[in-house]
């Protein structure tokens, strides 16, 4: 078994940055995860940020994720495993890594988990035809690996994923003919939508995808209209021929390496499903273990990439390294925080963090 | 289809890779996933449910789902989505649970 | 109604222009309705002419007298919704971003495209700036007839018949 001061779980936005503070408060860190390279979903994302000067606003994704893993790369106490995925952990901060079909154990003084999210599915008849997509897939498969999968797409769910993979779907030279979107009104930035539909996008709110069509691939999907109850609506439907569907329902926190170890997680819904339970430290019910980012509730990447810069300095401040500016940089990053939160597009968030204070009471 | 043009990224040149799909000889690039490479030939139908038989295709790209697995080299289950691809692979859809060797 | 359609409406719209008067020299024209937590235009103003403020949800505001019409803002929203317009005689003349491929070359017409995506008129295209500044988002210099100052919204391209 291999010891390690301290050990990144994720080298997603919240990842990186968690690890560029608990480098520069001078810990050892050993950073996993199972993709062949840094940056997460960050790497897939090719539209320029919003937020402020110190979340990259106006920087692509792509560019913030080359930026976070210069910070760190080449830094003399950083070791980064790659392909790598942690299967097992422990509550002694054991982990068991899995890698090339080799088993390996490290063991941490502190542990940071920045694990993110899994896309959420959708229940609709013919849903595991080929040609139905995750969101996250299509945009791996054209923005990794410039393979375009449909020609023709129709996008369910009008959150800002949904409105930012149709844009990336029309720049990769596809069509996208419909966004559906169950609820009464879109759920993402109305810039993202504006921009698309002034290209030639249909956005229909009270609309969702009753079934997908084709024998072995998909040619159409159904599409109906629901009312006040989200019940179709008799008559609604329509047929839209299409080679693709793109599913972008929401996120779901991966929390299930928390969970393995029996840290507090409770459900709440505001927050993406079950999340653990961290105080205002980011530390879970077990002292050594820390969660940021989204597996922790989700949000954007500009939010997560602050969480993983406090998760870093209160890890370090654990180990009893803290940051020779640590009580400035918190100040700092809780503000840009609360700032990123504080407009409607927050208060989802806020009421999810609500929620995890009073589970967090109810538990003492 | 591979993009040929994109107005934010570019997609280098890159060699090709050979390989088999079904027992034919088919073409991959060098920085492509199993899957990424089948999807860009078009190839939809990676697999078949086990009880059902109904064909799975590429879904989650991360190793997730479990809808890629194939027969790769002789192995089952290989989540062909995340498995990079490598010259004279024999890749077959895979209809069954799979038996380890 | 843009929060179903992703279309503003008419009265917005004109909420962001200024009058025909003001427009004889350009101004930017942020269509930027909703509180979301950003701010890039404002902090990228070399005149300070956009104001966001301490809290980066609020919605900026353009002080119309000190906008020089630079554009920059055009190419570091995030959102794309920010362009820059001018009247020019008989002439509505647009700056718009663009992240399209085919790019339009200068004497290019295209169509106009209003803010539903439904085509308005013929587009003559002026200008096409691609600088290693403005990160991929090209900045179309295009005119329409002044009518369409408030419905014009971007350009598509003809397809070969």
């Amino acid at each position: 078994m291999i010891k390690k001061e301290c050990i990144i779980v994720g080298g997603g936005p919240a990842g990186l940055c968690a690890a560029a503070m608990a480098l520069a408060s001078g810990c050892e860190v050993l950073l996993i995860d199972r993709s062949p390279k840094l940056g997460g979903q960050l790497m897939k994302q090719t539209h320029k940020f919003f937020g402020s000067k110190n979340q990259y606003a106006k920087w692509r994704g792509f560019d913030i994720a080359e930026k976070l893993v210069s910070d760190i790369i080449g830094h003399p106490k950083l070791t980064v495993l790659l392909n790598s995925t942690v299967v097992g952990l422990y509550r002694d901060q054991v982990i068991t890594v899995l890698c090339d079909e080799k088993y390996s154990r490290y063991q941490a003084d502190a542990l940071l988990i920045a694990t993110g999210a899994s896309e959420k599915f959708l229940a609709f008849e013919n849903n595991d035809l080929p040609g139905v997509y995750g969101a996250g897939a299509i945009q791996t498969l054209m923005n990794m690996y410039g393979v375009l999968p449909g020609k023709n797409v129709v996008m369910v769910g009008s959150g800002n994923i949904g409105l930012i993979v149709s844009y990336q779907l029309i720049q990769a030279g596809a069509f996208v003919s419909t966004i559906v979107e169950a609820a009464k009104i879109i759920g993402g930035y109305k810039v993202h939508a504006s921009k698309l539909v002034r290209l030639g996008t249909k956005i229909l709110p009270s609309t969702t995808i009753k079934r997908a069509i084709g024998t072995d691939h998909v040619e159409a999907v159904e599409i109906i209209s629901l009312d006040e109850n989200y019940k179709e609506v008799a008559g609604s439907s329509r047929i839209i021929p299409c080679d693709a569907v793109c599913v972008s329902v929401g996120l779901s926190p991966m929390h299930h390496l928390l969970s393995m170890i029996g840290a507090s997680t409770k459900y709440i819904p505001e927050l993406g499903g079950f999340v653990p339970l961290v105080n205002d430290r980011f530390q879970t019910s077990l002292p050594a273990i820390f969660a940021v980012g989204d597996c922790v509730g989700i949000e954007e990447a500009s939010a997560a990439m602050m969480e993983g810069y406090l998760g870093g300095l209160y890890l370090s401040e654990y180990l009893s390294k803290s940051h020779p500016d640590h009580a400035k940089l918190v100040s700092q990053y809780e503000k840009e925080l609360f700032l990123l939160r504080d407009g409607p597009f927050g208060q989802k968030t806020k009421a999810g963090l609500k929620k995890m204070e009073d589970a967090k009471k109810n538990a003492e | 289809m591979r993009i040929k043009n994109h107005p934010i990224l570019t997609f280098p040149v890159q060699e090709e890779i050979e390989f088999t799909f079904e027992g034919k000889p088919v073409k991959g690039l060098k920085g492509d996933t199993i899957a990424s490479a089948l999807s860009a030939l078009g190839i939809m139908t990676l697999g078949h449910s086990i009880k059902r038989n109904r064909p799975r295709g590429f879904y989650c790209a991360i190793g997730n789902c479990a809808s890629c697995n194939m027969i790769v080299n002789g192995i089952s289950n290989v989540r062909t989505c995340i498995t990079p691809l490598q010259a004279n692979m024999d890749v077959r859809i895979q209809k069954d649970k799979g038996v380890i060797q | 109604m843009l929060n179903k359609d992703g279309v503003a409406g008419s009265e917005q719209i004109a909420s962001v222009f200024p009058d025909r008067e003001t427009l004889i020299k350009p101004k930017a024209i942020l269509e930027c309705f909703e509180e979301i937590p950003c701010n890039p235009c404002s902090t990228s103003c070399p005149v300070n002419a956009i104001e966001i403020g301490e809290n980066i949800n609020d919605k900026p505001h353009l002080h119309v007298d000190v906008c020089t019409g630079c554009g920059i803002c055009i190419f570091s929203c995030p959102g794309l919704a920010i362009m820059v317009a001018q009247i020019r005689g008989d002439q509505a003349v647009f700056r718009v971003p663009y992240e399209m491929l085919p790019l339009p070359v200068k004497g290019d017409i295209w169509y106009g495209i209003d803010r539903s995506g439904e085509v308005l008129c013929d587009a003559l295209i002026e200008n096409v700036s691609f600088t290693k500044r403005q990160d991929k988002t090209a900045i179309l210099t295009v005119s329409v007839d002044a009518s369409y100052l408030h419905t014009f919204s971007t350009v598509r391209v003809k397809e070969h018949e």
